[in-house]
């Protein structure tokens, strides 16, 4: 079975599974659950799956999306009850289903947090609301600055209890923005804690990503 | 609320290298409910979580521990240097994987010693946990620290800093030793109560209840055992090793680390009698498990993780006697599912090489052989029972069954060894060259012969426990002779490692209750995660050892006289004295001794089993 795509979420302490070991996780998990995933020819076989936008480390997500191809025919409906019994602390596969698109397409995400110990929420609200926002983007090929307002679609603070609470919706890739990204524009006047959830991913028209 | 989802915890995580090793959650580890649970147990291994986790006997103990209702074994590995000093800074104690709790909460904090550079982690997660360092500082019943593992057989370096020591295989005496704590707690004894009771469990060593005495000279005079404790603390064993607790249902990380597989214990102890070596001589007498429960064990083990690769463990795999079935039986269940098979510490001969060409029948990578020295005289001072023959016929067959690359492993500074032997090294490398240029399958992809060489470390326990170390000049002198007749020779690399810390290490593993001054004094000034060399200092021991007052030369250069009392007198490994002398004679004389299966030389360890008969 070919193009497949797993729905599944990644909280609490698994945030701080790296990409590269997600992946090793993720063939585990289905060695274990005896669903055998399809494996490359070749010399030095390695199971076709991959994750569509890697998730930084430390950020939880209740949406993540992989693609894998399976050696045999499985029912798609009961393949998350078959595989969250094998799964570490804080991974669940959600769906399964044949992908209908390629992950590419994936253009916004939504993304929910808190902030502590910085500004408040009016502060916050206005100062996303500027036209250009300048950050400094690293890379392989080195440093250049970045204007991030257009990859914001929505970026609404709210003064809470518990801190300020944050809603999102940021662009996926081409370019990729943040929330990490987006509150480094802030300087000095960045929270000294916040956490992130993906919440939902949509396409460019605002469909949901499935 | 877990402390892992603590606010500047969380904060802490995002900024270090490699967090995953610091939070827990992985497959199959074991979480109690805390009100069901009346011993918590904190099992410690002094370095990073990689290098603990890869380890077989912290899985063994974990599971055989987590297997008592009421008990609660977590694990604690020291963070690495971002996190450690960060940590530091935040006012952040270390904490239990499982449960995210403090140190301070666990009432036995034991930590796993299989090497001697790990003696300043031991400080520096206890200060890390707000424990006392010195036994002697740690009142009551909570916080009893013990430790266990091959540093055990001397363990005198640490002896101030610890409650406890377990001496030879943990499988029964820790459950005794919890059973006992928690009778203890039940009925409010103190810790001297507790201790002094716990003496009398066979291989529990308390260093409290020994008074060491000393000559003008610094050697020991005498070790009296007082309020009943033994005058001799013999090891512990599992005499039933086929039917011996194997963890089949192992953690399996979440984040990479050193040994990422499954490790099928296939035997414990060793039929070789190799001079320089612990293992070899601590872990008799030899007793095996079947190929039918190990291929049982295997698979389960591999359906319970998921792991994509098995390892046969032992001392010496070809010694196993069902290797053969053992293999065939692991290929018939590994191949169609693409598990592959590793089998490390292989012999040099023919029996082990056919075994090595079904098994790696796709990839070809390095081959590893160990000589160990560089001339038959050599190696039958050391009794390392590998001919030159062996190894040029191992080394033609692998060439010509399409291996490219051979590492072989020697050691220098071995006890009577000459420039002769040195330099006999360079001339065995290119006859493994040409072994290569005969019967390479295909001569244009070249070949990698690689020649390692590490410093001989004289260690307790073993037919040179008395012998001086080289010094670092001879030793460095004999890396350049040897380097220099490599020199000429193509596609022979040569690797030397660095004597610093073999010096440190030896001096160590023969160092008496003495020593722990100079241990606390590098931990005070910054030594840490010592096995690695970027946290290693030379510098730092020397300067610790003439701040005490000590000569290093003393533990690491001298030669011990063949009657003199040394400081791990008391411990039993089995092995007696007797056989060790003997072996030593044997050695000058240049005098093989048979491995245990073809006579056995009354080495003492099989008085460690029910009936005294080894079965080898």
């Amino acid at each position: 079975m070919d193009k497949l795509r797993l729905k599944f979420a990644k909280t609490g302490r698994a945030a701080y599974i790296s990409h590269l070991d997600l992946i090793r996780t993720m063939q585990r998990i289905f060695s274990r659950a005896g669903v055998p995933l399809k494996y490359s020819e070749g010399f030095n076989p390695h199971a076709k799956i991959s994750i569509i936008l890697p998730l930084p480390v430390g950020t939880e997500s209740e949406c993540e999306y992989m693609d894998f191809s399976l050696a045999e025919e499985r029912a798609l409906e009961t393949l998350p009850d078959c595989l969250n019994p094998y799964m570490p602390e804080g991974i669940r596969a959600i769906e399964a289903y044949p992908a209908p698109r390629k992950g590419s397409e994936l253009r916004w995400l939504r993304y929910e947090g808190v902030m502590r110990h910085g500004r408040d929420g009016a502060y916050y609200n206005e100062f996303f609301a500027q036209p250009e926002l300048w950050v400094t983007r690293r890379s392989k090929r080195g440093e250049r600055l970045d204007n991030v307002a257009p990859g914001i679609g929505r970026a609404v603070f709210t003064d809470t209890p518990e801190g300020v609470a944050a809603e999102l919706l940021l662009h996926a890739q081409e370019p990729t923005v943040s929330p990490e990204l987006l509150l480094s524009a802030l300087g000095e006047d960045g929270p000294d804690y916040y956490a992130f959830t993906r919440k939902e991913a949509f396409l460019e028209d605002m469909t949901p990503f499935r | 609320m877990n402390r892992i989802d603590d606010e500047k915890i969380s904060t802490l995580l995002r900024q270090v290298q490699r967090p995953a090793r610091y939070v827990g959650g992985e497959y199959n580890q074991v979480v109690k409910d805390k009100s069901q649970v009346d011993v918590r147990f904190a099992f410690c291994f002094p370095d990073t979580y990689e290098i603990g986790m890869s380890n077989l006997g912290v899985k063994i103990l974990y599971g055989i521990i987590n297997e008592m209702p009421g008990v609660w074994c977590e694990r604690v590995f020291a963070p690495w240097g971002d996190m450690a000093e960060r940590m530091r800074q935040e006012h952040i104690p270390i904490w239990a994987l499982e449960s995210g709790d403090e140190l301070e909460e666990f009432d036995i904090i034991a930590f796993s010693l299989g090497y001697e550079m790990a003696y300043t982690t031991v400080l520096d997660v206890l200060d890390m946990g707000g424990i006392p360092l010195h036994a002697a500082d740690r009142h009551g019943l909570k916080h009893l620290v013990m430790a266990g593992g091959a540093c055990c057989c001397n363990i005198e370096p640490m002896a101030d800093f610890l409650d406890l020591c377990f001496l030879g295989e943990g499988e029964d005496m820790d459950r005794e030793v919890i059973e006992l704590y928690r009778q203890a707690k039940r009925e409010g004894w103190d810790k001297e109560r507790f201790l002094r009771q716990a003496a009398q469990i066979g291989g529990i060593y308390v260093p409290s209840l020994y008074d060491i005495a000393y000559h003008e000279d610094g050697t020991v005079a005498s070790i009296t055992p007082k309020d009943g404790a033994p005058a001799k603390v013999r090891k512990r064993i599992v005499e039933d090793f086929e039917n011996c607790y194997y963890p089949t249902k192992p953690i399996v990380p979440s984040t990479e680390i050193v040994h990422d597989r499954v490790s099928l214990e296939v035997f414990r102890g060793c039929i070789r009698g190799c001079r320089f070596c612990q293992a070899g001589q601590i872990n008799r007498p030899v007793r095996s498990r079947s190929p039918e429960k190990l291929l049982a064990l295997g698979r389960e083990t591999l359906e319970n993780t998921g792991y994509q690769e098995l390892n046969l463990s032992s001392l010496s795999t070809s010694d196993y006697k069902g290797l053969s079935a053992l293999c065939d039986g692991l290929l018939d269940y590994c191949r169609p599912r693409g598990i592959s098979l590793s089998l490390p510490s292989l012999r040099a001969d023919n029996f082990s090489m056919d075994i090595m060409q079904r098994v790696q029948q796709v990839r070809k990578g390095g081959l590893t052989f160990a000589p160990e020295a560089g001339t038959q005289r050599l190696r039958d001072v050391i009794n390392k029972n590998v001919t030159e023959d062996d190894l040029l016929e191992s080394c033609r067959v692998a060439f010509s069954g399409g291996w490219n690359g051979v590492k072989l492993y020697f050691m220098l500074g071995l006890p009577a060894e000459t420039d002769e032997d040195v330099l006999g090294i360079a001339e065995l490398a290119q006859k493994v060259f040409w072994a290569w240029k005969k019967n390479a399958v295909n001569r244009s992809r070249g070949v990698r012969i690689t020649v390692s060489t590490s410093e001989f470390i004289p260690k307790p326990h073993t037919p040179f426990q008395w012998e001086a170390q080289v010094s670092r000049d001879e030793y460095l002198r004999r890396v350049g002779l040897l380097s220099g007749a490599l020199k000429q020779a193509r596609s022979i690399t040569y690797n030397w490692h660095d004597s610093e810390m073999s010096l440190i290490e030896a001096a160590l593993a023969r160092g008496d209750r003495k020593m722990g001054r100079v241990i606390e004094e590098v931990w005070r000034t910054g030594g840490r995660l010592e096995s690695w060399s970027e946290y290693f200092s030379l510098e730092r021991w020397l300067t610790a050892f003439q701040t005490c007052g000590m000569d290093i030369d003393f533990y690491a250069t001298r030669q011990r006289p063949v009657d003199e009392l040394m400081p791990w007198e008391h411990m039993d490994n089995g092995v007696t004295r007797r056989h060790l002398e003997r072996e030593r004679e044997a050695a000058y004389a240049g005098r093989f001794s048979p491995d245990c299966r073809k006579a056995c030389m009354g080495c003492g360890a099989a008085s460690l089993l029910k009936e005294g008969v080894c079965r080898g």
